[in-house]
């Protein structure tokens, strides 16, 4: 859309937009140049540069084994989820089923529930069934929260797709399930990565339910990082922090390159 | 009837129906179709047609009744136990497959070996008139090639029957027209046995061997393009098959009657009809002025007044209000003989009609 | 008349009514079972949804009528509505969740305009700014702020450095960090949603608008503004109804002195097991939570009607 008002008029807007963008992205990045500092405060500009927080980070058994964890509970989150809400989001798509609608609200549900509400209540079943601090319970825990992040985006994803396709594979001698696989998958691999990217990164940031049910060797690297933060400001968790962002923004950007270079052909 | 190929199996279809709820999309429909024979199931949409060609595919479930390939009941068969080829509308093929392996997908799946596959798909490609088109992709094709190629994936099997569910109407006229005629040589060649679904009656009428006309769910007329034509059973069959006005006609002793006049008909059962209507294609009557022609047994002959004449280029299409209120379309051939001395608007005419060419059909709601 | 034509007689075999009645019941069969088939592909996640929030929730909700004593009661409901350290924790709660959403509100949509009205190209390079945060852990960037609003952080120091105060203001461990903190952390769920909107409304509207003699404010209170709401709304509520359960953020920026509902539930059972009051508290904050979205889907559904 364009506008009929000069730009001259409206460089106080573009200004203002600029200067609040800079407040959304500054703070993000002012970590990168704090994990570098050579001193222990958190003096900014750093007074000298030094690898010392890198260091600090892997030499501590606390941070290393929880870092561990939350890598692999994000793989084992990226895997169960994408796995579960893609086949729900595909039930719900193609079905025709009376439950479908309530059924995609109550998957969708945890999206809108405060994680508190969601950890107490995990805390609680987990308590009774003996799943506290483990991995499993972990996994569990953090699909449920990304389940609607994955049934949205393959959603919109089986609603872009042809299901003609579908129908001709099976035509031609394909199972429902082999055309779901060779057919239909491939087609739809940019949503799937997608999501499964999105469910990785969910896990992966998540703390408020961490901090409830991981403790001792199951830490996660948040809910490490949280009691860290509340004892005091060790600057190692800039290093850290460093590290986060790295691992939760840079494959998403690549993606959206790839999205946008595709979508220009 | 095209000669039918060893492999090609008939078709029953008996007593089979759809119901969404209350709405019923195909109600109790029964028909035969010979092994390689090309029926087209023609209809408005909505008539049910598409149903009963997804229901064949298996990707529709049936209410109720049976359809058998040769002597197998394939109704409770999921889709790929049916081996049936089908061609979609919009060709469904794999943009993410080339063309080689969109044809080598359903080989691949019955677990022909490598260099048969190549082979078959290099022959099929031949077939179709795009031979070493194995590498393009999806995405470079015409829209005239992509319905080629989405026909040799369906054949290349070599499936009991075809189905082609609008399988020309992405195409633009002239494509279409060419693809009619190449897809009936085709089916010649092969001797498939084909079930067509359109809503174009001329696609219909040039390409099948039998056209069954839905209306509403349910079977109206099947029957050889030119008795669809020339004995369509209702009104509904000749309104929707070409061009053609209909009179109300009466009941009296000896026949049938329009404005109090006998009309001299081809079939004298005709009158038996309920509700009887004549038919009247344009192009079967000719336009004379008033009192230029003589009755006869053989003619029969109606007064009016002509309403417009319009222009068509290859003919000349006259609307003419008869006394008795009712308006007629007439076609005349654009010959000069024939168009240098033709009456213009507001002039007295007459419509003359052969009686070999007179047509009762039932009027329907 | 229902026309039947079986011209092939003479090879076709014949098919009994008993034969089309077994279809119809196998017909019948195979349609469940196809639906129960869809449906079990659902059935793994909706298990867990259920197991670990359905159930739990509406134990939660059991649990919070049942008073200290073992006995059914709305105790405490009472006690949350009627003790002082409670009605503090919602005027507390309350106060953020507005102060939060107006900021975002006020910096968003001049953000999601300008946006909306940039070439594509600079747009989507712009756009990064705002996804960037998104995508960031709010841990990392709740530490950010704790290091950049301490006392002798970057931004007392740049204050300082130009004069403008005399001592270094206290902008952490107060209701001050914890909104400007959460402010960053929903700027993007505002934004988003709005950006959306207005890319979609049509930019003849206010093209229209200018060719009848309007001025450009004129069209965008009477032209843009209105087709912008269902958008702003949304984000709105959104942003609203995140603030309200918000966690991480105010225990870390408020040092202990902002105390909002998720803390107190928090704390009721990590310190002090008692589900009582907490379940109460659980279950006022789902009430006000579905409540508010309730209303933002109602109001932006009349809008979007209207227009």
């Amino acid at each position: 859309m364009e506008s009929h008002v000069p730009h001259k008029q409206r460089l106080w807007l573009y200004a203002l937009t600029a200067l609040i963008l800079i407040f959304l992205v500054l703070p993000t990045l002012i970590v990168i140049p704090m994990s570098f500092s050579s001193a222990n405060s958190l003096a900014f500009p750093p007074p000298g540069w030094s690898m010392r927080w890198y260091e600090s980070f892997f030499g501590q058994e606390k941070w290393l084994l929880s870092a561990w964890v939350s890598l692999r509970v994000a793989f084992g989150t990226m895997i169960v989820a994408t796995t579960l809400g893609t086949a729900a989001a595909y039930g719900l798509h193609v079905g025709s089923f009376a439950l479908r609608g309530t059924i995609s609200s109550v998957l969708i549900a945890p999206l809108a529930i405060p994680s508190i509400l969601l950890a107490i209540g995990m805390f609680f079943v987990y308590a009774s069934a003996g799943l506290l601090n483990s991995m499993l319970g972990l996994v569990i825990a953090h699909t449920l929260v990304a389940i609607p992040f994955v049934l949205i985006t393959m959603t919109a994803g089986f609603k872009t797709y042809d299901l003609s396709q579908e129908m001709v594979a099976r035509s031609l001698g394909a199972s429902r399930l082999k055309a779901f696989f060779t057919v239909t998958l491939p087609q739809l691999k940019f949503s799937v990565i997608s999501a499964a990217l999105l469910a990785f990164i969910v896990s992966f940031d998540e703390v408020v339910i961490s901090v409830f049910i991981s403790a001792g060797p199951n830490s996660t690297l948040t809910k490490v990082m949280f009691s860290t933060l509340r004892d005091d400001v060790d600057p190692t968790i800039a290093a850290v922090s460093t590290l986060m962002l790295i691992i939760a923004t840079v494959p998403p950007l690549v993606l959206q390159l790839l999205a946008n270079r595709k979508r220009e052909p | 009837m095209s000669r039918s190929a060893p492999s090609a199996l008939p078709v029953f279809i008996s007593s089979l129906s759809k119901h969404y709820g209350a709405f019923c999309a195909v109600d109790t429909v029964s028909v035969d179709i010979a092994a390689g024979e090309f029926l087209t199931l023609l209809g408005p949409s909505g008539s049910g047609k598409t149903t009963l060609l997804m229901m064949l595919a298996g990707f529709a479930r049936p209410s109720s009744g049976s359809v058998r390939l040769g002597d197998q009941e394939v109704v409770h068969l999921p889709p790929h136990k049916r081996n049936i080829g089908m061609v979609f509308q919009n060709y469904a093929l794999f943009p993410h497959m080339s063309v080689g392996e969109n044809i080598a997908y359903p080989l691949k799946l019955r677990g022909v070996g490598r260099m048969e596959c190549g082979e078959r798909v290099g022959k099929v490609l031949d077939l179709v008139q795009l031979g070493g088109y194995q590498d393009r992709r999806i995405t470079q094709l015409s829209g005239g090639q992509r319905q080629r190629i989405a026909l040799a994936r369906a054949i290349v099997f070599e499936p009991r029957i075809l189905l082609m569910d609008e399988p020309l109407s992405a195409l633009d006229k002239q494509l279409r027209e060419t693809m009619q005629i190449e897809i009936r040589r085709l089916h010649d060649r092969l001797g498939m046995t084909t079930i067509s679904v359109t809503h174009d009656q001329r696609e219909a009428l040039t390409m099948s061997d039998r056209v069954a006309v839905f209306s509403r769910g349910r079977l109206a007329q099947v029957a050889a393009p030119k008795d669809l034509y020339e004995r369509p059973v209702s009104r509904f069959i000749a309104d929707f098959i070409g061009e053609s006005s209909f009179l109300p006609v009466q009941k009296v002793s000896g026949g049938l009657a329009y404005g109090g006049q006998l009309l001299h008909l081809a079939d004298a059962a005709d009158a038996d009809l309920p509700e009887p209507m004549l038919m009247l294609r344009p192009e079967r009557l000719d336009v004379v002025y008033a009192g230029q022609a003589a009755r006869d047994e053989n003619t029969n002959m109606f007064n009016g007044t002509v309403r417009s004449v319009v222009f068509q280029g290859e003919s000349l299409l006259f609307e003419v209000g008869l006394d008795q209120g009712d308006v007629v379309q007439v076609r005349q051939s654009n010959r000069s003989q024939c168009t240098e001395n033709l009456p213009s608007k507001g002039e007295r005419v007459d419509l003359l009609l052969n009686r070999f060419d007179t047509r009762i059909v039932r009027g329907e709601g | 008349m229902a026309l039947t034509d079986t011209s092939l007689g003479h090879i076709r075999p014949p098919v009994t009514d008993a034969e089309l009645a077994y279809n119809a019941r196998a017909l019948e069969k195979d349609r469940r079972r196809e639906n129960i088939q869809l449906l079990r592909l659902a059935l793994p996640a909706l298990a867990i949804v259920i197991i670990l929030m359905v159930a739990p929730i509406g134990w939660l909700f059991s649990l919070s009528f049942v008073s200290e004593g073992g006995g059914l009661s709305l105790e405490n409901y009472s006690r949350i509505l009627t003790e002082g350290a409670y009605i503090s924790i919602f005027v507390t709660t309350f106060k953020v969740a507005v102060l939060v959403t107006v900021f975002c509100v006020l910096l968003g949509y001049p953000v999601s305009y300008v946006l909306a009205m940039l070439p594509d190209r600079w747009a989507q390079l712009l756009l990064l700014a705002v996804l960037v945060p998104f995508w960031t852990s709010l841990l990392v960037r709740t530490y950010a702020w704790l290091v950049l609003l301490q006392r002798r952080g970057i931004v007392n120091e740049t204050l300082d450095a130009l004069g403008l105060i005399e001592r270094p203001l206290a902008l952490v461990n107060n209701m001050t960090g914890v909104v400007i903190g959460m402010v960053h952390i929903m700027l993007p769920f505002l934004i988003m949603p709005l950006y959306a909107s207005m890319k979609s409304i049509d930019g003849n509207f206010m093209r229209a608008a200018a060719n009848l003699g309007s001025s450009p404010g004129h069209a965008f209170r009477h032209v843009f503004l209105p087709l912008s709401m269902p958008g702003l709304i949304a984000g709105t509520m959104m942003v609203f109804v995140m603030c309200l359960g918000f966690y991480i953020t105010p225990s870390l920026l408020g040092g202990g002195k902002v105390q909002m509902i998720a803390q107190r539930i928090e704390q009721s059972v990590s310190l002090f097991p008692t589900w009582g009051p907490a379940s109460a508290l659980a279950v006022v904050l789902l009430v006000l939570t579905a409540g508010f979205l309730a209303l933002s889907w109602l109001i932006v559904r009349r809008l979007t009607a209207n227009q």
